[in-house]
């Protein structure tokens, strides 16, 4: 995992509550063994205006310019502004393996789906929560001002605008820390492996049935 | 203390916690993982060049359930793609030695309905899975719940998980179901009452005098669908109806095991006196059919009411929505539900594809037919075992007699991986647990109901009230 710096981006407003990981990458593209490549088929149904199958050229296809992210004033774009219970639905990692494909490095909503939002910081990509007000108020921002930007500091979990407007928000710190180091949570994980050996022994003399 | 059932399915698999802060991460052992075919193959491969092996491999049970064909399998998978990532499953599987039900095997099924089936879900465990209706497995008392590939991953390498705990919900449903009244009309009402989002950050179990009445198949419904109301994780305590379920299953645990294992799995339901964050209350008698009408489950009505009128929602940002999940379904404000005709009707996921399930359909449809304008009918057995115990009762032929398709399990047109789905515009009603857009099929429309009313929207061709069929009958 790539570590996590502070950068200022361009913002795209997806305006509609419970995106779901369905319509963030559709089945038909689940089929792939690989991480990576998704990001052509993201919000697939909504992007383009024909049918979306595995193998597709996708600069052939024919694009829904009335999508958000068909517009160029968000060509480049790195933030994404969502509204409440984004990511709900399926476990699917490869939604935020396309969004992170396509270029998103951070996601801004009131609320996430909960696995959704976990998955994220497994790979490295940053949902933040801000309250709905600050989020509307972004919503009016990002439509109404062109190459409208904002800075992610992590580190200082402050989102800032060009017009110096500062958002605090908050971040797990053992989550922070992760993605500030660009750490593999499974390695650090193993340093307490005599420690899972333990607890394991105890519960196979305490359980044994669990490990027939 | 007094605990909550998920505080002690918490606080027994504690392995290591960085502060006594409960927000903390904290690492949780993993008792059983099961795994399929779409979110693991990436896991594996990361499990390799990092040249890990998995912890503990008879934690693990492995099924390919997304994209098996559910016709004739004597040929193998026609999709190329569909039969990579299942030969993948196989290959790991075989590699690492895991055990797997592979494609022909009579167990095979959707994976979470051959877990309890096999008795590979036993109270008191945490059970994972890289799917979000991991939380079905809650029923019987454990702490599962649906997780990315990443973690399973991690699960493979560690059998833990990193997480913070969650908030808990009571659901309390008192008294008794109206006829006709199942599980999957108590979790839609649940969602409708709460919304999507009502159980983000909370863990819920069901209570209440309805609940323990139910079968665990009912339960199983209504835990699979915990997840559509937000939560990771649903549960139900243990009790006579847990235990009888479990008891003689091949992966339960026998003799004076099984006696050591029942007296423990006694211990697990919430404490008398035990504080959740959260109590929502139904009322059971109040619960009709529910039928969905838009792209969000929390887009639910009963079988007597009417699609809704954007016209009359103040907020902005909700009236926009239902303008556009209207404009997908097709629908126009303040139609009855009743009029709402269908093209295809599809029984099975693992929401509803359990013997119990296909019973409550097959008595509806016996001796009928299903409508001249319904295209396409699919009963799609949870598992072999399903199938094979519905053929022993002859349920079978009471759907190909009534004009149904009876097919191999697996997860099939819950979300069209396979291909059985929708085209664009059919209308279906579905036993399944998602009528997002495009889910059952690019463009295709996805009503959610119980089986008994998919069953009666078949014989019909448009949705009815199942009591009213059941009062004729």
């Amino acid at each position: 995992m790539n570590k996590f710096h502070t950068f200022t981006g361009l913002v795209a407003p997806l305006d509609r509550a419970n995106v779901d990981t369905d319509a963030i990458i559709p089945k038909q593209f689940l089929k792939s063994i690989k991480r990576s490549g998704f990001g052509q088929n993201l919000f697939d149904e909504w992007r383009y205006l024909d049918h979306g199958e595995r193998g597709m050229d996708s600069s052939k296809r024919v694009l829904n310019s009335e999508f958000v992210l068909n517009q160029a004033r968000y060509s480049g774009v790195e933030i994404l502004l969502a509204r409440a219970n984004f990511g709900c639905g399926s476990s699917r990692e490869h939604a935020p393996w396309s969004l992170q494909d396509f270029g998103f490095r951070v996601i801004i909503a009131p609320s996430f789906a909960d696995i959704f939002f976990n998955n994220c910081f497994k790979i490295g990509l940053l949902p933040i929560i801000l309250d709905s007000g600050t989020v509307d108020y972004l919503f009016d921002e990002v439509k109404s001002i062109d190459g409208y930007r904002l800075t992610v500091d992590l580190h200082n979990q402050l989102i800032t605008t060009a017009k110096n407007e500062v958002f605090n928000f908050a971040v797990d710190a053992f989550r922070k820390h992760c993605l500030l180091n660009g750490l593999d949570e499974i390695g650090l994980t193993l340093q307490h492996a005599e420690k899972i050996r333990q607890f394991e022994q105890k519960r196979r003399n305490e359980q044994p049935w669990l490990f027939a | 203390m007094m605990q909550t059932l998920y505080d002690k399915l918490w606080s027994q698999h504690v392995v290591h916690a960085e502060s006594d802060d409960p927000n903390s991460m904290t690492l949780i052992y993993i008792d059983r993982h099961l795994v399929h075919e779409v979110t693991s193959p990436q896991a594996f491969e990361s499990l390799r060049l990092a040249g890990r092996k998995p912890w503990r491999l008879n934690s693990i049970l492995a099924v390919a359930d997304h994209n098996v064909p559910t016709t004739d399998r004597s040929h193998g998978i026609h999709d190329p793609v569909s039969r990579l990532q299942v030969d993948t499953l196989d290959q790991n599987c075989d590699e690492l030695g895991i055990t797997e039900f592979k494609m022909n095997d009579m167990r095979q099924g959707i994976v979470h309905v051959i877990g309890p089936e096999q008795g590979a879900t036993l109270p008191g465990m945490t059970v994972v899975c890289g799917d979000s209706h991991t939380s079905t497995h809650g029923a019987f008392g454990c702490l599962a719940f649906g997780i990315g590939t990443s973690e399973v991953e991690h699960v493979l390498a560690t059998q833990c998980l990193l997480m913070k705990k969650s908030k808990t919900m009571q659901i309390s449903v008192e008294g008794e179901l109206g006829r006709g009244i199942t599980a999957k009309d108590i979790a839609l009402a649940i969602i409708g009452e709460i919304g999507t989002a009502g159980g983000t950050g909370y863990a819920i179990e069901f209570t209440g005098s309805a609940i323990r009445a139910l079968s665990m198949e009912g339960r199983m419904t209504l835990c699979n669908m915990a997840i559509e109301a937000g939560a990771r994780a649903g549960m139900v305590a243990v009790d006579d109806t847990t235990i009888n379920y479990i008891k003689g299953r091949p992966f339960a645990p026998q003799d004076e095991l099984w006696d050591k294992a029942v007296a423990y799995w006694r211990t697990l339901h919430s404490d008398a006196d035990a504080v959740f964050d959260r109590t929502v209350k139904l009322d059971a008698v109040q619960i009709k059919p529910q039928v969905t009408w838009g792209t969000s489950p929390e887009m639910v009505t009963t079988i007597d009411g009417s699609v809704p009128d954007p016209s009359h929602i103040a907020d902005e940002v909700k009236r926009h929505d239902m303008e556009q999940a209207l404009n997908y379904m097709g629908l126009r404000p303040n139609t009855p539900i009743q009029q709402i005709m269908l093209d295809k009707i599809f029984i099975g996921s693992c929401t509803n594809s359990r013997i119990e399930d296909l019973r409550a359909a097959a008595q509806i449809v016996n001796g009928k037919h299903i409508a001249a304008n319904i295209k396409q009918a699919l009963v799609v057995p949870g598992s072999g075992l399903v199938k094979k115990q519905a053929e022993q009762e002859g349920l079978d032929q009471v759907f190909l007699a009534a004009g149904f398709e009876w097919r191999e399990p697996g997860c099939s047109m819950c979300l069209a991986m396979n291909d059985d789905r929708l085209t664009a515009g059919e209308r279906c009603a579905s036993t399944s647990n998602r009528n997002f857009e495009g889910r059952q099929g690019p463009g295709g429309r996805t009503h959610l109901v119980s089986p008994a009313m998919a069953a009666a929207a078949a014989i019909a061709g448009h949705f009815v009230d199942v009591r009213e069929i059941q009062q004729q009958s």
